[in-house]
């Protein structure tokens, strides 16, 4: 048997991997979040890890050379001489590095090496993204460009009108199915709950050509209603599968006395099945909210990218497609989008696990 | 007397049996119009969109129920089960079997859905080279994102078991799951970003080059190895699904077994081995046959980091560029039907593991 400093020294090693894992695990959100905070030339002309204490060269001293000298010839600085391609690239001498400053105005900056971090934040990134108006930055080489918003708060409130409906209407449906599945006897049953089963990994690609052509001829394309019923349709199959795992666990005797009572089906339900059912009905909910919160491919095929109707997720897509190297405006708008999920993860973590646990099969 | 009262109750069933359901289609389409064509603030749209879709659909059951209560007891008995089932086998049927039939019928016609050509779009996706790469590609997806995201996430249940931090460490590895793929695909791009010459300001080049290497434009020139880095934001996402699952499994997995293996002498590999791989076999199947499904799929993060190019198209992403970009609904049905080729044995499990905890 290892004794007790054997058993220390494993504990040691297994908090020391695990937190090398976590770091990993944290270190992309972090930059993001860092960046959604620099401004735009900051985010171009030095990497987001230069916010933590480092070590670079600082300038102590500026020289200014005649305004005369030859760049073409080797130009003496301080008792040696380089030439200008080493001074622009900068030159490194008994700790001490010399660099242009303004090379037409021939300053050059005596540096040191010293710790230092970068302190610029700004708020920008976000109104800009948030807003539809246009806005004027500062590039690295000291040039201004406007640029328009992005509408990502006409965006935030879009998502808001597919996702509430699109979780709150498939799990209204998939309750009631999920009650008659358990609790009514009907013909065809134990079949079309078999399909239903079937269907949980069905893919929705097979899905989506005959959709978009039904769509297409009742006009259904790029509106809400539409997407509500498509994310509906996708989402019933786990739904009613979990809330019918949940529902027929509940004891038999609770049924028996409510029909004594003279209650109909349409009241014990509404009354009993949901009150009773709240657990089961807020880790499913979570689910299909970040589900369609989330999700890309639906919004993409049947809303489209119609500013009045486009959603996050099509938002950001266009801007990573149109504006690939505008990282503080890709940064502010991802982290937008990542506002809700990760406040409702936060906030209600224990019905998201008891979700996953429940079931996670999703076409 | 008697007779022509339950004659015009009859008359008066069929009356609203018929115009219930009718008037709720007629209210719903109406509220939908004036939805598509009303210019109203996006906020005060939200709202009431939010507010139609939840009330909208509990009056419908509201008043289907009323409809039925009207019946005698015994109709009332038969009928019930199908109001309630009712809307979900329809929309079940029309947005998902039906279609899925349709798409099977279409994968045997050519690009328009007009002339039948039997096999030859399932011969292409085994010959035309864009395909072909699709399925290659979803391949590696499967297998190294798969087998990742098991090994990573049971590691990590195991390590955080042991922790002092055990809950903090699982919600930070588990945090990505929430956010969208789309948001992550901005997270990575900006890890892989490539600047030519200047500075890097790309996580990964940065580490490259203070280590004294050549920064790459990690997405495109090195093929085929830029899948991998594709894959690895799907590891960093789904890990923490498999770990979360894994966890609840070790932990349920009772302290006398482990107690007993250790007085006995058994080693931690030898515990892991012979006591909790077994004991947690069919949690380890699950969860890989949902990340297998999962990837299958997989759609988001190709169609933002790469939109498909430099060799990093799936299925998923060459199905929608068939459909969208080459208008070729053949081919693009035949890449549905491959996916729901691929996820047939999983179907066949789930039926088997329900009959087996007692169907019905």
């Amino acid at each position: 048997m290892r004794g007790r400093k054997g058993m220390r020294r494993s504990k040691w090693l297994v908090n020391t991997v695990l937190a090398i894992i976590c770091v990993i695990w944290t270190i992309p959100t972090l930059g993001l979040l860092v960046s959604s905070f620099r401004p735009a030339a900051d985010i171009l002309a030095t990497g987001w890890w230069n916010v933590l204490p480092h070590r670079d060269w600082q300038t102590t001293e500026q020289l200014q050379l005649p305004k005369d000298t030859d760049l073409r010839q080797p130009i003496e600085v301080s008792g040696a001489t380089y030439t200008d391609d080493q001074l622009r690239a900068g030159v490194v001498a008994d700790g001490e590095r010399l660099i242009w400053e303004n090379r037409r105005a021939r300053t050059i900056n005596v540096q040191e090496k010293s710790w230092t971090f970068i302190s610029r934040f700004t708020t920008q990134n976000y109104e800009t993204v948030l807003g539809g108006k246009t806005y004027s930055i500062t590039m690295p080489d000291g040039s201004t460009k406007t640029e328009k918003g992005s509408g990502m708060s006409r965006s935030f409130w879009n998502t808001v009108a597919v996702t509430v409906p699109a979780t709150v209407i498939p799990i209204f449906i998939a309750s009631f199915a999920a009650y008659a599945f358990a609790w009514l006897r009907f013909p065809g049953r134990k079949t079309l709950f078999v399909v239903i089963i079937a269907l949980l990994v069905v893919p929705l690609q097979v899905a989506l050509i005959p959709i978009l052509r039904d769509y297409t001829s009742l006009g259904l394309n790029g509106t809400y209603f539409g997407i509500w019923l498509a994310h509906t349709a996708f989402g019933l199959p786990l739904i009613t599968y979990f809330m019918y795992t949940s529902i027929s666990q509940l004891p038999k005797d609770l049924f028996e006395s409510a029909f004594m009572d003279g209650a109909t089906n349409f009241t014990i339900f509404s009354r009993l099945i949901l009150p009773l059912s709240v657990p089961a009905l807020a880790s499913i909910s979570i689910f299909q909210f970040l589900w369609v919160w989330n999700d890309y491919l639906v919004s993409l095929i049947f809303l489209g990218s119609q500013p009045e109707v486009q959603v996050l997720s099509m938002n950001i897509a266009n801007l990573v497609g149109s504006k690939g190297n505008d990282w503080h405006l890709l940064t502010a708008a991802a982290f937008v989008s990542m506002l809700m999920p990760l406040a409702v993860f936060f906030a209600l973590q224990k019905y998201f696990v008891r979700g996953l646990l429940g079931g996670s099969v999703k076409g | 007397m008697e007779m022509r009262a339950s004659g015009g109750n009859a008359l008066r069933l069929l009356l609203i049996t018929l115009l219930v359901p009718t008037l709720n289609i007629a209210v719903q389409w109406v509220i939908f119009l004036f939805f598509r064509d009303a210019d109203l603030h996006p906020i005060v749209k939200a709202i009431l969109a939010v507010a139609w879709g939840a009330l909208g659909i509990y009056f419908i059951y509201y008043s289907l129920n009323w409809v039925v209560e009207q019946y005698p007891d015994r109709w009332k008995r038969r009928i019930l089960p199908f109001v309630f089932i009712g809307p979900a086998v329809l929309l079940l049927g029309w947005l998902l079997v039906f279609p899925t039939l349709r798409t099977l019928y279409l994968s045997f016609f050519d690009a328009g859905s007009a002339n039948f050509v039997g096999l030859a779009n399932y011969a292409a996706v085994f010959t035309d080279r864009l395909l072909v790469m699709a399925l290659r590609n979803n391949l590696l997806w499967v297998f190294f994102g798969t087998l990742a995201c098991v090994g990573m996430g049971l590691l990590i249940a195991i390590l955080a078991d042991r922790s002092s931090f055990e809950k903090l460490a699982k919600g930070l590895i588990f945090m990505p799951m929430a956010i969208s793929f789309v948001a992550a695909g901005v997270i990575w791009k900006f890890i892989y970003y490539y600047q030519p010459g200047q500075e890097q300001i790309g996580l990964l080049n940065a580490i490259v080059v203070s280590l004294g290497g050549e920064p790459q434009a990690w997405l495109s020139m090195v093929q085929p190895w830029n899948n991998l880095f594709l894959i690895v934001i799907l590891i960093w996402m789904q890990t923490g699904f498999a770990m979360v699952i894994f966890s609840a499994a070790i932990k349920s997995i009772p302290d006398d077994i482990l107690e007993a293996a250790r007085v006995d002498g058994a080693g931690e590999v030898r515990i892991f081995f012979s006591i909790m791989i077994p004991y947690i076999s069919g949690t380890l199947l699950s969860v890989t046959t949902t990340i297998i499904v999962f990837t299958l799929k997989i759609f988001d993060v190709v169609m933002i980091m790469t939109g498909g190019q430099y060799e990093t198209d799936v299925v998923a992403t060459q199905f929608y560029r068939q459909l969208f970009m080459y208008q070729n609904a053949g081919y693009g049905s035949t890449l549905a039907i491959v996916l729901l080729v691929a996820v047939i044995p999983v179907i066949v499990i789930n039926l088997r593991q329900f009959r087996r905890e007692g169907g019905f």
